[in-house]
């Protein structure tokens, strides 16, 4: 199929419409017992016209339509320790200590060292545990917000959240991100009490109650950076990951900036997708 | 000259998925290997383990005392757990799956991981009492997408992926779990990786077959896609420029074809950019087509042939004055150089290309002139020769122009568009046949001299063999008489 030359310059031109040649119908065209109208035609989801390219999307998926190209290398370095005070936990590559840090450094509670998987959950767990003024409020007000984004919610107490997560979002009952506070009536079984963080250092049984938020192996976090949206809050400051990577030093002195390109996400490297995105689009000149 | 649109795959291959399209069965799955371990382990085929062992394993997990033996007891289990006897297994042990959703929200970050790795094999399984024994792990795996570990959360990203495409039965549980609103706010992660997987995790949330009525529509509770703030960010991730990706745009281009072909509200998409957003999407497309040699390009350009086709239908394509909104000529030129491209690349692929040049022309005065003033026309009959299903939209794109007027035809003529009518007329395809005789009709009709051309060239013969033919005798001597007696 030979294009004619002038096309890839019209490609890469100005935009523009062609002014149309007129429009001229004779009447006689569309008479019987020829049929032919122009109409744009619409395909619903399902219609085998699809077919085809369905069948090539689903082998894409499974990746048997492999491209060439090697899985980029998960590089080892030299051994590090976690730089936030008082963690001794050793690494030898960069995505390990990624996910460390996220999960038990990044949203930690300063007052009771529990460690959060986001920091939304965080911002709940203080305003609940560690602010006053919200004990004060819940008594007159619904106070505790429903924990599933996007849902705006608030209740009265907190086992009227539980009992809307579990019937309304179908959340497990025992949930491990809420933990209701020191309960003041009788306990409930399975429900889970208070739990006290544990010493440092004792990396004893996790019971299934632990859980996320004690973070055994915390110790007192550095105070609060000024500038705090709240007042009452208490985060552990982070930084942001670049943070922690560029004081990592390497024992043979190379450098952290060449550790940091060469990084790459952890588990699996699988074809198809990956060396796919190696060719990005580029619009030339536009 | 290829026929009936060769695939690349083997047949018996094609033939079997064809079928399970046809009969809704097709469910892809993705899978997430580590293919420095795996080149680490070959030779070693995962075993089989039994209760005993599994149970061995899970306990060392959870209690054991060095973080070494913990980490490699996971490990185990998760290499065993790529066979379906373990997964069998696994899944019928009591008290399993618990444990492993306790590892998984547990402190220990490396356990975590590996949790999350045993979590995914166990996704991808074929057997749907595997992937549904996964279940009640979905509120964590919905938790964690707001974290910020990148891979942890694209891990997390292709296991509910494989566990949303499983089974209406998961889908009503993640719904109201919320995984609507967890992934809009996941788009906004800078990391392509975690994009990607987010996309193929919505794709197939997209593609249910509820998706119509439960899971697009903005007036759906808590899991309506067009009420998020989803569409806005998918077009985004779509625009042509130095920071899109192409693993990340297949994606959310197949996201939008879902939801547009469901016909819930594409006018809401049209106005947020969507046509000049796939228009420049398709000429950057046709850009890279020029500049490198595959690397997969056709993956993206099917489902933004479809987006734009089944958009242009929408009234709301159309600007003041009946005129398409998109209206640069580009967009043709662009089509034409994917046109050729999958010509040598995916031939199977020519029909939706030729459905969108349908839909640009159908009632486009301006993208019929371009077609006529760039001299598409030669390329366009080249086609004629692939498949049936290509001729007869060749013919129609023709027809488009033809039945637009004499100024029209007077350009399509003379040329090699007579011969290869002859050409059309001596297949045995009656729809072939039959779009070829309203091109004929609309040239005699239009173009002073097609007439006499035609039967100079042994027109009649070729008409006659169609005599007989039920759909095609009425219009076959309606053109017998036109040639005869003008």
């Amino acid at each position: 199929m030979q294009l004619p030359p002038a096309l890839h310059a019209r490609l890469a031109g100005a935009p523009g419409s062609a002014e149309p040649l007129p429009v001229e119908r004779d009447p006689a065209a569309r008479t019987a017992p020829f049929r032919f109208a122009p109409r744009p035609v619409r395909f619903p989801r399902e219609h085998d016209f699809f077919e085809e390219g369905d069948v090539q999307r689903h082998l894409y998926l499974q990746d048997v339509l492999t491209q060439v190209g090697g899985a980029p290398e998960r590089p080892r370095v030299p051994e590090f320790t976690c730089q936030v005070a008082g963690c001794c936990q050793v690494f030898d590559a960069l995505e390990d200590y990624e996910h460390h840090y996220h999960t038990l450094h990044r949203n930690v509670c300063s007052f009771c060292k529990r460690a959060f998987p986001s920091g939304h959950l965080l911002d709940t767990h203080i305003l609940e545990w560690h602010d006053s003024l919200f004990q004060i409020l819940a008594e007159r007000q619904d106070m505790y917000q429903c924990l599933v984004e996007g849902c705006t919610e608030k209740f009265r107490t907190s086992r009227d959240r539980k009992e809307h997560l579990v019937m309304r979002h179908l959340y497990p009952v025992d949930f491990r991100f809420d933990k209701p506070r020191k309960s003041r009536g009788p306990v409930m079984p399975g429900a889970a009490e208070q739990v006290l963080a544990e010493a440092p250092g004792d990396d004893g049984v996790p019971s299934e109650v632990d859980a996320m938020e004690v973070c055994s192996e915390h110790v007192e976090p550095p105070p609060a950076p000024a500038g705090e949206r709240r007042a009452y809050s208490h985060r552990v400051p982070h930084e942001d990951l670049k943070g922690p990577r560029r004081e990592i030093s390497t024992s043979n002195g190379g450098s952290s900036a060449a550790l940091w390109r060469c990084c790459r996400a952890f588990p699996p490297r699988r074809r198809g997708p990956r060396t796919l995105a190696r060719a990005a689009l580029h619009v030339a000149g536009l | 000259m290829l026929r009936g649109g060769g695939a690349t795959v083997p047949p018996a291959g094609a033939g079997a998925l064809r079928k399970a399209r046809r009969e809704q069965q097709l469910v892809s799955k993705r899978l997430l290997r580590d293919e420095a371990l795996e080149e680490a382990e070959e030779g070693c085929v995962a075993m089989i383990f039994g209760e005993a062992e599994i149970q061995q394993f899970l306990r060392l997990a959870q209690r054991g005392t060095e973080e070494k033996e913990r980490e490699g007891a996971l490990v185990s289990l998760r290499r065993g757990l790529q066979r379906p006897e373990t997964q069998q297994t696994f899944i019928r042990l009591e008290g399993s799956i618990r444990t492993l959703v306790g590892l998984l929200t547990s402190n220990q970050a490396l356990l975590q991981l590996e949790a999350a790795r045993c979590l995914h094999e166990l996704s991808h399984s074929e057997q749907s009492a595997v992937v549904e024994a996964c279940l009640p792990a979905t509120s964590y795996l919905l938790t964690y997408l707001s974290g910020h570990s990148s891979d942890f959360i694209e891990l997390c990203l292709y296991t509910l992926g494989n566990l949303i495409v499983e089974s209406e039965a998961v889908r009503r549980q993640l719904l109201p779990q919320g995984i609507v609103p967890a992934l809009a706010a996941c788009i906004q992660s800078p990391h392509l990786t975690v994009l990607e997987a987010l996309g193929y995790a919505l794709s197939q949330l997209l593609q249910a077959k509820e998706a119509p009525e439960k899971i697009i529509p903005s007036a759906s509770t808590d899991s309506s896609v067009l009420g998020s703030t989803l569409p806005q960010h998918m077009l985004q991730l779509l625009q042509p420029g130095p920071k899109l990706n192409l693993g990340v745009a297949v994606e959310f281009a197949w996201c939008l074809h879902y939801i547009i072909c469901s016909q819930v509200n594409n006018a809401l998409l049209i106005t947020q950019g969507a046509l000049s957003t796939l228009g420049l999407l398709l000429l950057d497309l046709a850009g890279a087509v020029q500049r490198t040699e595959d690397a997969g390009l056709e993956l993206l350009a099917c489902p933004v042939f479809r987006c734009l086709s089944n958009l242009l239908t929408e009234a709301a394509a159309e600007a003041v004055g009946g005129q398409l909104q998109l209206r640069d000529e580009r967009v043709v030129a662009a089509l034409f150089i994917l046109l050729q491209f999958l010509l040598q690349k995916q031939p199977s692929l020519l029909p939706e290309g030729l459905w969108l040049l349908n839909n640009l022309t159908a009632n486009s005065p301006s993208f019929c002139t371009s077609l006529l003033s760039l001299d598409l026309i030669e390329p366009l009959l080249h086609l004629l020769s692939v498949s049936n299903v290509v001729s007869v939209l060749v013919l129609t794109v023709l027809c488009n122009v033809a039945e637009k007027g004499p100024a029209y035809c007077q350009r399509l003529w003379p040329g090699p568009l007579l011969s290869s009518l002859l050409d059309t007329l001596a297949f045995s395809d009656t729809e072939v046949v039959g779009q070829s005789l309203e091109l004929l009709q609309l040239l005699f009709l239009y173009q002073p001299g097609a007439a006499q051309a035609f039967l100079q060239q042994s027109g009649l013969q070729a008409l006659q063999r169609h005599e007989e033919v039920a759909q095609l005798q009425d219009r076959v001597h309606a053109l017998q008489q036109t040639a005869l007696h003008g």
